[in-house]
């Protein structure tokens, strides 16, 4: 510690500080789509991660033909890619429920197996469709480079671009689920559904569209992630189980928990790796919300929902 | 008095007796005689899963607890064991070529100087055996009693062992020093001298494995038969009805975790004297969630299925690895969705529900064969042949 | 202060949820041997004062002294353990398991872990768990899984869930609602024969019923004691005929 200046150290932190945002920013588009589903419903969708993906794929799909058919578009498709991984993984989402989820909404466990075995499922589909090996899109320049505040600190735009998109879609799922007719009807449906489908409201349509909703955020968070890294068929699995920490963390019903929550893990755990070793991090920051879950097991901000 | 209490309360009555008679001819006669010694290495590892499975059966069949971390407490078991062995095969001789002889090899490559205080006590078999047991059972105590006693149940606990199975695999990953890193702890050779390398040593492991694995089966079924396995259910199926007839719920949730993560360390244990190692990737969320399917695809309800669904679903993950390696996945992506919206109880309960019957009527067929050949001798003055034995043992 | 020669002794019981009082300061005393029914219109907080006393629910502030336990200080077991047995408004049985089952779960020995699992089923416990069916109609249905029994079976399986604990506060929501009546006939003379030799609190809104078992009626309103005495001078008490019984 002692080894640095306080200037190389305040940079240190501040570039420490921003990778954590950059987790940060991941961490939460994840969780925003599971604390949908999660949160509001009450279903476990352990293929959460897969939907990241099909995000992630989408992306490196539409890289792929502007490459191939409009070489001049690549400056301009990664927006459109975004807005595409938002549409297909939700339309994805939309079929699952369909097909498998509506059936154990009174099963959360049973749930939890079942979309375990939707993830394997999704996962061998990349693999078939894709290949095992690691693919990355075509990033436009834009994305590219870094933005240099003062000489010793360099922050990579990529980061600054995806924590600008969280912030776009968290502040839009806020709209959407609390200031909108149908954020509205979705939280009716979650606290009474059987008083929802007695005043006229279609439990089932909202149940529908409100996994779709999730999936599809998730897309847009694969389609966030292929800034920062490359995207394989377990690439999905590598986060899922963190996105839950977050959402369980924050306290199930609570947008701001989830934010709250998902800031405090990236930065704890992008600080402490700077001191101490990568694994060590990530053990001791596990450890410290399992002891805190095991103290206060509705989490952070608990919702106050009178069962 | 014995008799009965044996029959009834050890063996599960007619149907459990004639289950357990099956599962022993088949493991301890049928096998041994059939495979040659490398796939009855196999089969003998894949009974070590069975001692979780089996444990589910008592956490998550009956107790309604699903635990995605039951890999915990096998590799907890497992490192014990290996733990004892690794030091033992690292002996001051056979290991003169290290910088620092006497020492595990990966210990020696990652600079250590001497054996770590917590290994230290593994030099003696008895407390390793203790460890087996204990460590386990000690950290479940833990987590059980923090969660059970604040009434953290459902899915909330499902996705705490899914953590706590995470934190596990990235310390021992991470400390490669002291644990043997991604690659486990390897190279085990002998125990107390006996080289568990050999032809007669593998049989022998694997007798006492499958002894191991009865044993376990009548301690739950012994369980599963009194007053507390009655209990189980009634939790299972309304908790706060059995707080009020005045029993201490968390109790009863501690009680059967912590006698499931004993069982599946017991587990573990047989697995590093069996194949040799054990490593991280049997303690984390993957093997975990195999370990529920297992159960799932045997039957959660009941403790011989759930052997039966091990065996299977590795059989089967063997078969298709080799040959149609992309279907594998598919396949047991296919299995858990099955599992939950067809046949929640497994193969178990697909038996109950269609086997009995389907055996009735093969036994009313017989009766009308055996009849007839009756006839026939009587007209033609000679013995009927014995051909109908054999098929008239089946039973269930 | 408090009075130990009741059996039950509720003082300044508040539970207020979100700054609602659903139960408000309440004073209710309970003899031994007594049966106090509790009568009131919907949300006056009866059945909130059966679940603080058998601790489902926590209060806010207030105490209830049963003998010489403070329940508010107990965990719900143990509540049972000291002798308060509570019926639930929907039956609450163990589907799954028979009628004998439930009984034998109910049986008040073997309660702890181990205690259970040596727990053995001697010729007494046989004997005690036919008695008590025998008692609630259902001598001749020990084997039927509980969830095939009637409504008003279920009723009694939970009331001899309870009696087979032997407790000496038996609390009784709505005993007899949604019987037919040759069912709410029987109730009447099985819980005339559990009565005796036990305090009882029942919550009831047939005034027929309430009017043939009660020692002395409660009224509760808003979480508060409206009235309180016998039948004939609660049934005359005008607040009462305003507010719950009508003209």
């Amino acid at each position: 510690m002692g080894d640095y200046t306080t200037q190389e150290l305040l940079s240190i932190f501040a570039m420490q500080g921003f990778a954590g945002f950059s987790l940060f920013s991941v961490l939460l588009l994840m969780a925003l789509g599971l604390a949908i589903i999660f949160g509001q419903m009450g279903v476990i969708n352990m293929a959460h991660g897969e939907f990241m993906a099909v995000g992630a794929y989408t992306t490196y799909l539409m890289s792929a033909m502007s490459e191939k058919y409009f070489p001049g578009f690549i400056q301009y498709y990664f927006v459109f890619a975004i807005i595409a991984s938002f549409f297909i993984a939700g339309f994805l989402g939309y079929l699952a429920e369909l097909a498998l989820i509506r059936h154990l909404y009174k099963r959360p466990l049973d749930t939890l197996l079942a979309t375990w075995g939707l993830s394997l499922i999704m996962q061998q589909s990349f693999r078939s469709i894709f290949g095992a090996r690691e693919v990355s899109p075509t990033l436009p320049d834009w994305l590219l480079g870094s933005y240099q505040p003062t000489e010793t600190i360099d922050i990579p735009l990529n980061g600054m671009f995806v924590l600008a998109l969280t912030l776009v879609v968290t502040v839009g799922v806020f709209i959407l689920m609390y200031r909108s007719s149908w954020g509205l009807r979705v939280r009716a449906t979650t606290q009474n559904r059987v008083m929802s489908g007695a005043v006229g409201i279609n439990t089932k349509k909202i149940d529908r569209l409100t996994f779709a909703l999730g999936c599809g955020i998730a897309g847009i968070a694969g389609a966030a992630f292929t800034t920062i890294a490359s995207t394989g068929p377990t690439t999905g699995s590598l986060y899922i189980v963190d996105t839950f920490m977050v959402v369980v963390f924050g306290g199930a019903g609570s947008l701001f928990g989830t934010i709250f929550s998902a800031f405090s893990i990236a930065q704890a755990q992008s600080i402490l790796e700077f001191f101490i070793s990568g694994s060590m991090a990530k053990v001791f920051t596990l450890l410290t919300i399992v002891i805190f879950l095991m103290l206060r097991p509705e989490g952070l901000f608990a919702s106050k929902v009178r069962k | 008095m014995v008799m009965n209490f044996m029959y009834e309360r050890i063996l599960g009555g007619k149907n459990g007796a004639i289950g357990i008679a099956i599962l022993a001819v088949l493991i301890i006669i049928i096998l041994p005689l059939a495979l040659d010694l490398f796939r009855l290495n196999l089969v003998g590892k894949y009974l070590t899963y069975a001692f979780a499975a089996v444990s589910l059966v008592l956490l998550w069949g009956y107790g309604g607890i699903l635990s995605l971390g039951q890999g915990v407490f096998f590799g907890l078991g497992g490192y014990c064991m290996a733990m004892f062995l690794k030091i033992e095969a690292s002996d001051p001789v056979t290991t003169s070529i290290q910088s620092t002889p006497g020492i595990p090899d990966f210990m020696d490559w990652n600079q250590l100087t001497e054996l770590p205080w917590f290994w230290v006590p593994f030099n003696s078999f008895s407390f390793t055996i203790l460890a087996v047991l204990l460590v386990p059972t000690i950290f479940a105590f833990i987590i059980g009693f923090s969660m059970f006693k604040r009434r953290v149940g459902g899915v909330y606990f499902a996705i705490i062992t899914q953590i706590i199975a995470v934190i596990l695999t990235v310390l021992i990953v991470g400390q490669q020093g002291y644990t043997g890193g991604i690659n486990g702890i390897t190279d085990l050779k002998t125990i107390h001298g006996w080289d568990i390398r050999d032809d007669s040593s593998k049989y022998i492991l694997y007798f006492i494995n499958a002894f191991l694995l009865f044993g376990v089966i009548f301690l739950s079924r012994y369980i599963l038969t009194s007053k507390f396995g009655r209990l189980l259910l009634a939790m299972k199926d309304k908790e706060d009805r059995v707080r009020f007839s005045g029993y201490d719920v968390s109790n009863f949730k501690i009680f059967v975790f912590c006698l499931s993560a004993m069982i599946s360390a017991i587990g573990g244990a047989m697995f590093t004297l069996q194949v040799g190692f054990m490593s991280p990737s049997f303690v984390g969320i993957v093997p975990s969630i195999e370990m529920v399917i297992y159960a799932a695809v045997g039957g959660r309800m009941s403790l011989i299925g759930v052997v039966y669904g091990t065996l299977l679903v590795n059989f089967g993950k063997t078969i298709f690895s080799e040959t149609f390696p992309e279907l594998w996945l598919y396949l047991m992506g296919a299995l858990f969705i099955g599992v939950v919206m067809f046949f929640p109880n497994g193969l178990a309960g697909i038996w109950q529900k269609h086997g009995t019957k389907l055996v009735a009527c093969v036994k009313k067929m017989q009766c009308v064969s055996h009849v007839k050949a009756m006839i026939e001798t009587r007209r033609a003055g000679s013995k009927p042949a014995a051909r109908l034995n054999a098929e008239n043992v089946s039973g269930e | 202060m408090t009075n130990t020669n009741f059996v039950l002794a509720i003082e300044d019981l508040t539970v207020s949820f979100d700054g609602f009082k659903a139960v408000d300061s309440l004073n209710l005393y309970l003899d031994k041997d007594e049966l106090r029914v509790v009568i009131g219109p919907n949300g006056a907080g009866k059945t909130t004062v059966l679940d603080l006393i058998c601790g489902k629910t926590k209060s806010t502030s207030g105490s209830i002294k049963f003998k010489s336990y403070e329940l508010t200080d107990l965990a719900e077991h143990e509540i049972v353990n000291a002798g308060v047995g509570r019926k639930f408004q929907t039956p609450s049985i163990y589907e799954n398991l028979s009628v004998y089952e439930n009984l034998e779960i109910s049986f008040p020995k073997g309660r702890g872990v181990f205690g259970s699992i040596a727990f053995k089923n001697t010729p007494e416990v046989d004997a005690r768990i036919k008695e008590v069916a025998a008692e609630i109609f259902l001598g001749e249905f020990l084997d039927m899984e509980s969830a095939l029994l009637s409504h008003g079976q279920k009723q009694w399986l939970e009331i001899g869930m309870l009696l087979i604990q032997d407790p000496e506060l038996l609390m009784l929501d709505e005993p007899v609602a949604g019987m037919s009546v040759k069912e709410r006939d029987q109730t009447e003379d099985l819980l005339t024969r559990i009565c005796k030799g036990r305090s009882v609190l029942v919550i009831e809104h047939d005034m027929d019923f309430v009017a043939k078992i009660a020692h002395k009626v409660t009224v509760l309103h808003q979480g508060r004691i409206l009235a309180e005495g016998d039948m004939r001078s609660v049934q005359n008490n005008p607040d009462v005929i305003e507010v719950y019984l009508g003209h």
